[in-house]
């Protein structure tokens, strides 16, 4: 039980690492370069002769001067000042998983990291045939016809598909008819958010009690003027749509794509296909789902995969394999173009693939079962402690891999808000929680995300961890409001960072303006 | 039967029940209640047969990798975009840490070590270009210029767009994308401006009589996709700015030890590619971009990507490092933020930084120069070659264009025969730029030495000669 966690005693490594501008000594060397040959020079002159007059560098750039075990060293502290999943991270949304350091080595070795995109096809065949098998996985898990790993990341992957609706309707004379996109409000960001810079109009249908917006209001949003749905199911608060079928119906029947945004993969894969839903097209996120690191935001890869209807307009090049040998087909007229240049985050596609040669169709399987089973223990624990509540009480079913919980009554009684527990957590060596996107639909929001990889005995020290800090909320509220106390630094203040004449998004700014504000 | 695997630490059935009993559920099966029976699928999934130990699965994917070509076993001369560049060990050793590696994202407490290293990334990439607002990386140099160019429409209300016809068709390709097709309300317009035949450079008489009112930005670069420097930067600039519109340049920043930084020559908004600095080619996924400026309010309100500043904590003297502007973005204001941002390669940034450090004002200078000159070495023993022209004879940083028309040879042929000599030629441009007949693109950098530059040149001058 989670009463039952020992507590452990932890602090952050402070180092005082100074910014790496205010480092090093005039004079001192990071690294070498050797000077051009003599044959090489004399051949040529001097470098200063070669370049165009004016476009010299006249001034050097003020970069630090440091020895190479120096920047070593600095970097390593800030390693060390970074909690970085060192404990326990539930990042709701995110999919917090093992990243297994096999494919580490494997992506470091020159067979991948010392290749350019622009070789010849014929020395790529094992990046092409990788790319290859793991497209062909994710046609089984989707249903559907073919994948493209162009994407750099979920939110490009969506941006993907907007580009794509964008070249289906001009293929059917409708783009600039068709222009508006439904989504709903618990929809990730990135959907509205890139179907508006790709020229089209958003429309957000309102969550009703199930948790979902209402399949009315579904149907009074479309139109002759529907261009696609992008949507995600399950949310992120576990709840899911049941009715997520006719959903496509209708958007198809009015004469509109629909999208399945796979962010919350983990606890329906191998239970469901999107392509069997009648989805047109969906993403998953290869550093989330399939097992590849985030590093912090990226490189990542949004696998954009869809029905052969829409298979013409994707990015180019596809790979294709004729039996004996993969190839890049260029030669796509209906192609969309590009979204990023070359081929992709080849590195992040060969560590998904890996995942799932590693678990094949038994381990996912599992992986979705142990993150569903881990979410609904996490629920029922945390439901007892005092203070927390979750969205959509009236919902008694199970809830799918996450669970949208509210500190709203905590905050009430203390003031003591999701933030400020977040930051307290922090003290025990518990990474942060995620809250929620935007907009909130519960007061003081958090949403932690078990998965597959965290120990029972991990969740557990997790929640312990909360009930300590909701304790401490209400017996000395400032201890938390405060927190954290044990980081590598105390809490930022937030005003100079939204204040023009304090933001400093460089260190020249920071020295400028600090100049300024001491002047004043 | 039982399941377990290395990575699942709840995988042993003791613990499932352990769970199963505390929350009062009967099965694992039970929990998925709320996904309706046709729903499901209705087999099982047909993937490859697990191979759940490490040893097993090393074996399948070195089998799969071995069937690559590298650059390191062979001699590599591609560019366009990607280079071979040489990475410092410990670049490669804290990207790697595991506090950097696997998380997500904390707060600006736990997570100072990283904030701290992404400030030091836009501060020396800030020196490198003379500015003081750089965000946080995007996705590509191709979806720098495209936000920035969505940026220059939103800054001066106008929809279009001026770039130079001598531009990675790829990365033409992305903008194309950011800048909407004509059936769109918010299309902006793309006008290519061609260049001088025998210099490379922008045609001047061109971009003055396609500039008017309705023009939001003028994008150059510099070095150009064919490599040369353009010289005329400062005279586009004020071109640019007399009719109104906002100025962008894209850079290579390997090259700023030696060359100008665009802020010097007029530039408003500076776009580039984050590779060359300390991150290997990936085959392409070591792409990354950077969009920078100077820190005045308008352009700071109008970025899409993330932005991070110091800031002063709690305690006195101690400084933090916090998001700033992030309510712009569409994680704070979804459709009516500015674009989009998400994940985008933030585990590069640090690599990056960690390169700068150890760089300093030495390094890249030493670095420019070596690049230049032995880049016209390259392309003064290739011009020695019977059969061999320079498309462009001066004034270049590290990318040339050799000429094969008068060899009689296709690029293709060429780049064939050096294969067969473990050679990667340089970039076939005959299909994006047919008016410069069969040429290739050729890339020099410091990892080339004198005697790899001679034996491209033997070799061509052999396999010409047949």
């Amino acid at each position: 039980m989670s009463d039952m966690a020992k507590l452990r005693r932890y602090h952050a490594a402070v180092w005082d690492e100074p910014v790496v501008m205010e480092m090093g000594r005039r004079g001192r060397r990071g690294i070498m370069f050797p000077a051009a040959e003599p044959a090489v020079a004399a051949a040529v002159g001097c470098a200063e002769t070669l370049l165009p007059e004016g476009m010299r560098r006249t001034t050097p750039p003020a970069l630090p001067e440091m020895s190479e075990p120096d920047v070593l060293r600095h970097y390593l502290h800030l390693s060390q000042q970074t909690l970085g999943m060192m404990g326990i991270s539930l990042f709701g949304t995110c999919t917090m998983k093992y990243n297994a350091r096999l494919n580490e080595a494997l992506a470091a070795r020159p067979e991948l990291a010392e290749i350019h995109p622009l070789q010849d096809e014929e020395t790529l065949q094992g990046v092409l045939e990788i790319i290859h098998r793991f497209d062909l996985a994710l046609r089984e898990l989707s249903g559907m016809d073919q994948f493209v790993f162009q994407a750099a990341g979920g939110a490009d992957a969506a941006y993907t598909h907007v580009c794509v609706t964008r070249a289906w309707l001009a293929s059917r004379g409708e783009l600039g008819k068709r222009d508006e996109i439904v989504t709903s409000l618990q929809a990730h960001p990135c959907n509205p958010a890139t179907a508006a810079t790709a020229g089209f109009k958003v429309i957000t249908l309102p969550l009703e009690e199930n948790g979902y917006p209402s399949l009315e209001a579904l149907k009074a949003a479309v139109s002759d003027r529907t261009a696609a749905l992008m949507i995600n199911n399950p949310d992120d608060m576990g709840i899911y749509n049941p009715h997520i079928k006719e959903w496509v119906r209708v958007v198809h029947e009015a004469g509109g794509l629909c999208f399945y945004d796979h962010a919350n993969f983990n606890g329906v894969m191998s239970r469901l296909r999107a392509r069997e839903l009648g989805f047109d097209a969906c993403m998953y996120m290869l550093h989330k789902t399939f097992g590849a690191p985030k590093g912090g935001g990226g490189p990542a890869v949004g696998a954009y995969g869809c029905s052969a209807e829409l298979a013409p307009f994707l990015p180019k090049p596809v790979v294709t394999f004729d039996g004996k040998n993969y190839h890049l087909d260029n030669d796509r007229d209906d192609s969309i173009g590009k979204v990023r240049e070359f081929l992709g985050n080849i590195p992040v596609v060969l560590k998904a693939y890996a995942w799932v040669r590693s678990l094949g169709a038994e381990g996912i399987r599992e992986a979705a079962d142990l993150s569903v089973l881990a979410n609904n223990y996490m629920d029922h624990e945390l439901l007892k402690l005092r203070g927390v509540s979750r969205s959509h009480p009236n919902i008694d079913a199970w809830r799918m891999e996450m669970t949208r919980f509210s500190l709203g009554k905590l905050f009430e009684d203390t003031g003591v808000s999701a933030m400020d527990v977040q930051n307290r957590m922090v003290d025990y060596g518990i990474d942060a929680f995620w809250l929620s996107h935007e907009p909130w639909i519960v007061p003081q929001p958090f949403t932690p995300e078990a998965g597959e990889m965290w120990s029972k005995e991990d969740l557990d020290t997790w929640i312990a961890v909360l009930g300590a800090v909701i304790e401490e909320a209400y017996a000395d509220p400032d201890k938390v409001r405060s927190a954290p106390h044990n980081q590598a630094v105390h809490q930022i203040k937030g005003a100079p960072l939204e204040d023009p004449a304090h933001w400093a998004m460089t260190w020249r700014a920071h020295v400028r303006k600090r100049a300024q504000s001491k002047a004043d | 039967m039982t399941f377990t695997h290395p990575f699942m630490a709840n995988s042993v059935p003791a613990i499932k029940k352990e769970m199963l009993d505390a929350i009062g559920a009967p099965s694992i099966e039970a929990l998925f209640e709320q996904i309706p029976a046709d729903h499901r699928m209705t087999r099982e999934l047909a993937l490859p047969p697990a191979l759940r130990s490490e040893a097993e699965l090393r074996r399948h994917l070195l089998a799969i990798l071995r069937k690559n070509e590298d650059c390191e076993t062979n001699l590599s001369f591609l560019g366009g975009g990607c280079w071979q560049h040489h990475v410092p060990a410990i670049c490669d050793e804290i990207a790697g840490r595991s506090e950097f590696l696997t998380p997500v994202w904390g707060t600006p407490s736990s997570d100072h070590g990283r904030n701290q290293a992404w400030f030091e990334f836009t501060s020396q990439l800030g020196e490198l270009l003379d500015m003081e607002i750089v965000g946080l990386p995007v996705y590509s140099w191709g979806c720098a210029a495209g936000h920035a160019i969505r940026m220059a429409s939103r800054l001066t209300g106008r929809h279009e767009v001026i770039v130079p016809r001598i531009i990675d068709p790829e990365r033409l390709s992305v903008i194309r994308n950011y800048c909407e097709p004509q059936q769109m309300p918010s299309h902006i317009a793309v006008v290519e401006i061609g260049f001088d035949a025998g210099t490379g450079l922008l045609d001047l008489a061109e971009l003055e009589s396609r500039l008017s009112s309705r023009t939001a930005a003028v994008y150059i670069e510099t070095p150009n996709y064919l490599g040369v420097i353009e010289a005329h930067a400062g005279e586009i600039a004020a071109l640019a700015h007399r009719a109104g519109a906002e100025f962008i340049v894209g850079v290579d920043p390997i090259s700023l030890g030696v060359l100008a930084p665009p802020a010097g020559f007029g530039a408003d908004i500076v776009v580039g590619t984050t590779q060359p600095l300390g991150v290997h080619m990936n085959c392409g996924g070591g792409t990354g971009g950077f969009i920078a400026s100077c820190d005045e309010e308008r352009y700071a309100r109008e970025y899409p990507s993330l932005l991070v500043s110091i800031a002063e904590t709690v305690q006195p003297g101690e400084h933090a490092f916090g998001l700033s502007l992030l309510h712009q973005s569409s994680y704070g204001s979804r459709e009516n933020g500015k674009d989009w941002t998400g994940n985008s390669v933030y585990l590069w940034a640090i690599s990056n930084a960690v390169y700068m450090s150890l760089m300093g004002p030495e390094g890249f200078r030493e670095v420019g120069e070596l690049i230049v000159q032995q880049a016209h070495y390259a392309a003064k023993v290739l011009a020695e070659v019977p059969g061999i022209d320079l498309v462009f004879p001066g004034g270049f940083f590290k990318e040339f264009v050799v000429r094969f028309d008068a060899s009689g040879k296709t690029v293709r042929d060429v780049n064939r025969a050096l294969r067969e000599r473990g050679i990667f030629g340089g970039h076939d441009l005959s299909a994006a730029f047919p008016t410069l007949g069969q040429s290739a693109l050729y890339a020099v950098t410091e990892v080339h030495s004198r005697s790899d530059i001679d034996r491209l040149a033997a070799s061509l001058a052999e396999i010409l000669s047949r």
